[in-house]
């Protein structure tokens, strides 16, 4: 039964990949060929298509893999599958830091963990800007500049900001 | 009368607030959509939604969420729904925000490979992407910069921030090692400091002893 296969392989992914995003195509990938509903060229176009559609790329690339394979059901129960593993183990996860709050133990590991969050968003800063700032072309800069302005001096709220962003991308950057 | 109104001022924006199911998944719809170059890429937003604009979660409670987003396998932006929505309001919160933040993606997937096969070749649409992508390197740049002023109060959080920087960013360490060892490294710190404190008061106090 295609449908029970598909939410199984994709609870897999959801289990075993780590990192999010780009760390976890490689065994979207497998995952594909598994059902043999794809070939090497038709997944860099999936990734392409994942890249530039709204939404994280994990639950398009699922999504997509789910919906050539299946139809619109088999999209559901792929995109499914890959949440459950998520859904469990967060629900476990933050039960037990409430429970836990106030005991030093838990206490002692956010004051390692907090101060690393930050690290870790400024490498996401770093590796987001590495795949738009290819070449010279000055023009991306200047937005990403002038996004920290407006995020930063005039407050304007991040939708607001993209919005504008990708009109200035559509009639600058070509 | 007059107590009862006296006591929203004071607690002023500190007091969460609760929020309703439709509430979390209409947010964590919208979350979905803003997700252009990776989870990371929602945080500003749920910043901006989350704490100042509801006051759902504090902003300790966004850096926890990230961080064990992080740290577990699955897709980031489905972890931190799950993580809010389950915090908010236990297991039918969680599948309220994580159905609102993977159905932009089902609707939008389908309509792409249905209907717009063409639509990569676009330059407009290529150009509106970099612009996009563009304005999520800044606004995360910016969260990076507003959660580090938060979070680095003395030397050890510097140096932690610093290392995770570094080894994620230059040597490819995986996430999940550098929060790992970040825990280690923090119950050892809070060990530490926790000794030091009492015999820090013992000494000052034989110190004074001796003084007098």
């Amino acid at each position: 039964m295609v449908y029970l296969l598909l939410y199984l392989q994709f609870a897999k992914v959801g289990l075993l990949g780590f990192g999010g995003g780009l760390a976890m195509l490689p065994m979207i990938y497998q995952t594909a060929l598994t059902f043999g509903a794809m070939s090497k060229g038709e997944f860099s176009n999936l990734v392409a298509i994942s890249q530039m559609t709204p939404g994280p790329l994990a639950v398009n690339a699922a999504t997509y893999v789910g919906y050539n394979t299946a139809g619109v059901f088999g999209a559901v129960v792929a995109t499914i599958g890959e949440a459950t593993p998520s859904f469990i183990l967060i629900s476990l996860v933050v039960s037990l830091l409430t429970m836990f709050r106030e005991s030093p133990l838990v206490e002692g590991a956010f004051k390692g963990i907090r101060p690393v969050t930050a690290g870790l968003i400024g490498s996401s800063f770093i590796l987001v800007g590495e795949s738009v700032f290819t070449s010279w072309n000055p023009i991306p800069i200047i937005i990403c500049a002038a996004t920290v302005f407006m995020i930063g001096k005039l407050k304007w709220s991040p939708i607001t900001i993209m919005v504008i962003c990708g009109i200035a991308g559509a009639f600058l950057c070509h | 009368m007059e107590k009862n109104e006296e006591k929203p001022s004071q607690e002023g924006g500190q007091e969460l607030r609760d929020a309703g199911y439709l509430v979390l998944f209409w947010e964590f719809f919208k979350l979905g959509i803003m997700t252009i170059g990776g989870g990371m890429a929602m945080i500003p937003q749920m910043q901006a939604i989350m704490v100042e604009k509801n006051h759902w979660v504090s902003e300790d409670d966004i850096i926890d969420c990230i961080a064990v987003s992080q740290s577990l396998p699955g897709v980031i932006a489905i972890n931190m729904a799950t993580y809010i929505g389950f915090e908010k309001r236990k297991l039918k919160g969680a599948i309220a925000a994580t159905i609102g933040v993977l159905l932009p993606s089902l609707m939008i997937i389908i309509a792409v490979t249905e209907l717009l096969h063409g639509i990569g070749g676009n330059p407009y649409v290529k150009g509106a992407l970099i612009g996009i992508k563009a304005a999520a390197t800044g606004l995360i740049g910016w969260s990076a910069y507003t959660i580090t002023r938060r979070v680095v109060k003395n030397w050890f959080a510097a140096a932690l921030a610093i290392a995770g920087f570094v080894l994620i960013t230059f040597f490819n360490v995986n996430a999940v090692w550098v929060i790992l060892g970040s825990i280690v490294l923090g119950l050892l710190y809070s060990r530490i400091t926790e000794k030091k404190a009492p015999e820090n008061d013992a000494e000052q106090n034989a110190a004074g002893r001796e003084e007098h």
